[in-house]
């Protein structure tokens, strides 16, 4: 098994959001980054287990800049065999896609897996671009996974319930939670990930179709009405009267 | 400019939201002067009512039955051709999430997912979207002339028309499946689509074990809420995991939110801040959730929960 990992690097979860240049763009200041968790908790740790059982090799690829090495060597001290870094600021998900379907188009990967979003830009864009821009069949939210010569045999969620559906073989997968359970890296890892190679390409200078133009914060919320526990009457009345939703 | 909206349906049925996009669909295109197509597949018992929002034509693929993203996307192709659709719309739930991208990547129509208001038509096309798992919006511009947008549930209100749309059938090709199903698995009984949902009741860790959940169903039952639950409960095994909402569960935006037993985690508020009113119960007047409530109450669940139960009843009784 030959698998490619698309990764993304994200704020922590716990990151307060903030914008500057006249909120256009992210204020990246004391954020914390992470490898956006359905990459690695989900998809990364699913391809090593198939690697660890079936053989074969786990390759990385992320589009950002050299800020992205940092979760890149983290991805490979928890498994995976190489890395690559397309050499490209990521501005839009039609872009990124582009970029990892030119890389992937003539390496004969059997999988290509991402996440099924990223927490910042929640896009849900990018697998579903590359399975079109490759011709490959494509599965989204895929909670669990296996894979029996050129087939995988995959279960999703959808609207009210899951499903199992089987495709074939070289397919694209967007993993969501359930997966695979998240791996801490080892010491043993950590170490052999500074040797592992990282190889930077140049970008295939695809094109940007949108741009965001300003971000905004969510009005703040006016401080909260308290009502006693022993009047919940009171309640019932305000979200029926006053706030108008019962 | 002509739209062109995608409806998808399950077991015999379009779901709310379609009826949203459809709305939304038909709103851009009378303001700026075009026409909007809805193209749906398989048995679909709502047709008649889905042609009430606004749309002039419904291209309906009753034969469709299948499960291949790439299928349902060359079935958005082919009607996108046929209208001459500038723009396309989906609702952002899972089916509208997958094919969007593809359908994207095909036409190489810039795209913006998660669409939470009407785009801007003067000037540049420019779409107010959900980002940071909802802590920010983005306004993003659109540069290509074709144009894809997902549509987040409980974002637009759904508007009826004087005409209804006629319906066709359309059968084009869509090429073989390279996906098959083995198995669905449908999770048991009436309960509300929790994306779907106008009101929803949700409780956590506060609430102690899974069997006193059952004046939190209490609550929903009166008032026809969807119900929802923090992580750590899913985790466990108390709930189920298709109730889990945050940043790693889903997001809902309903016009009532109702966290019982819930200290209102980041991680927890960025799934549900979207609510138009939120209201906390909570022994601990310490939990940050208080900081992003429009009500709170300061109490016992075990407590105030029952107590709430026959105060809406009483409303209820009131009413009919
Ligand atoms: C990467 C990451 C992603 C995460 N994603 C999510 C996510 O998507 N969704 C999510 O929910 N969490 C998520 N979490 C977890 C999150 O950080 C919190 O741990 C979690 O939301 C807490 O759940 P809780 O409020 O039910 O439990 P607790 O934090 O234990 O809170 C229980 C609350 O109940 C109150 N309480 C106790 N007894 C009573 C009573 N009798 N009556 C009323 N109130 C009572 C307590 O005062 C307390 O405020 C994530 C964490 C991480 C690190
Ligand atoms: N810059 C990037 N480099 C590599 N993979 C990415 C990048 N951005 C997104 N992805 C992948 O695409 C998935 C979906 O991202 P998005 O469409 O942005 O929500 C992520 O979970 C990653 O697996």
């Amino acid at each position: 098994m030959n698998i490619l990992v698309c990764i993304s690097k994200a704020p922590d979860t716990t990151s307060k959001i903030t914008f500057k240049e006249s909120n256009t763009s992210f204020n990246e200041d004391g954020v914390q980054f992470i490898v956006n968790p359905y990459d690695e908790w989900y998809a990364l740790v699913r391809a090593l287990e198939l690697k660890e059982t079936q053989g074969g090799k786990v390759t990385i690829i992320s589009v950002g800049g050299a800020d992205y090495e940092p979760i890149m060597r983290k991805a490979l001290a928890i498994g995976a065999d190489e890395a690559v870094r397309v050499d490209a600021q990521p501005l839009d998900a039609f872009q990124v896609a582009s970029e990892i379907a030119a890389y992937a188009a003539d390496k004969g990967f059997d999988l290509v897996m991402a996440g099924k979003e990223t927490i910042d830009y929640n896009g849900a864009q990018v697998g579903g671009m590359v399975a079109a821009l490759m011709h490959l069949p494509y599965v989204s939210n895929a909670t669990k996974m296996d894979v029996a010569g050129s087939e995988a045999t995959v279960e999703r969620d959808k609207q009210g319930g899951t499903e199992v559906l089987s495709v074939s073989l070289p397919a694209v997968i967007s993993a969501a939670k359930g997966m695979a359970e998240q791996r801490i890296p080892n010491m043993r890892g950590i170490m052999a990930a500074r040797s592992k190679p990282l190889q930077v390409i140049p970008s295939s200078a695809p094109a940007q179709l949108t741009e965001t133009v300003r971000y905004e914060l969510p009005p703040e919320k006016g401080s909260v009405k308290l009502i006693d526990p022993e009047n919940v009457n009171e309640l019932v009345n305000l979200l029926h009267n006053e706030a108008k939703v019962i | 400019m002509n739209v062109l909206v995608f409806a998808d349906s399950d077991n015999g049925k379009v779901a709310k939201a379609a009826y949203e996009a459809a709305s939304y669909g038909a709103n851009i295109a009378t303001k700026s002067g075009g026409k909007a197509t809805l193209v749906t597949y398989g048995q679909v018992d709502n047709l008649n009512e889905l042609a009430q929002y606004g749309i002039s034509d419904i291209l309906h693929a009753e034969s469709v039955d299948h499960v291949d993203p790439m299928q349902l996307a060359a079935l958005v192709d082919a009607a996108a051709q046929s209208t001459g659709a500038d723009l396309l719309i989906f609702s952002h739930d899972y089916t509208g999430k997958t094919i969007a991208p593809v359908v994207s990547a095909r036409m190489k129509a810039g795209m913006v997912t998660g669409a939470i208001d009407y785009p801007a038509l003067d000037g540049d096309f420019v779409v107010k979207t959900n980002v940071f798992s909802g802590k920010a919006f983005a306004h993003v511009k659109i540069n290509t002339d074709k144009k894809v947008i997902t549509l987040l549930p409980n974002s637009v209100s759904k508007s009826k028309s004087e005409a209804n749309a006629n319906v066709t059938a359309f059968a084009p090709d869509l090429g073989n499946a390279s996906v098959s199903i083995k198995e669905t698995k449908i999770k048991g009984g009436d309960g509300i689509n929790l994306t779907e949902a106008e009101l929803v009741v949700s409780a956590g860790r506060g609430l102690k074990a899974p069997e006193n959940w059952g004046m939190i169903e209490d609550l929903a039952h009166e008032l026809g809420a969807a119900t929802a639950c923090s992580r750590p409960v899913a985790d466990v095994g108390w709930r189920p995991h298709h109730e889990h909402v945050g940043q790693t569960g889903i997001a809902i935006r309903p016009d009532l939110y109702i966290a019982v037993g819930i200290s209102g985690a980041i991680q927890h508020l960025a799934g549900v801040n979207g609510s138009k009113v939120i209201v906390v119960i909570n022994t601990d007047p310490e939990a940050p959730f208080f900081k992003a409530a429009d009500y709170g109450i300061v109490g016992d669940a075990f407590d105030v929960v029952p107590k709430l139960v026959a105060a809406v009843k009483e409303l209820k009784a009131s009413q009919s």
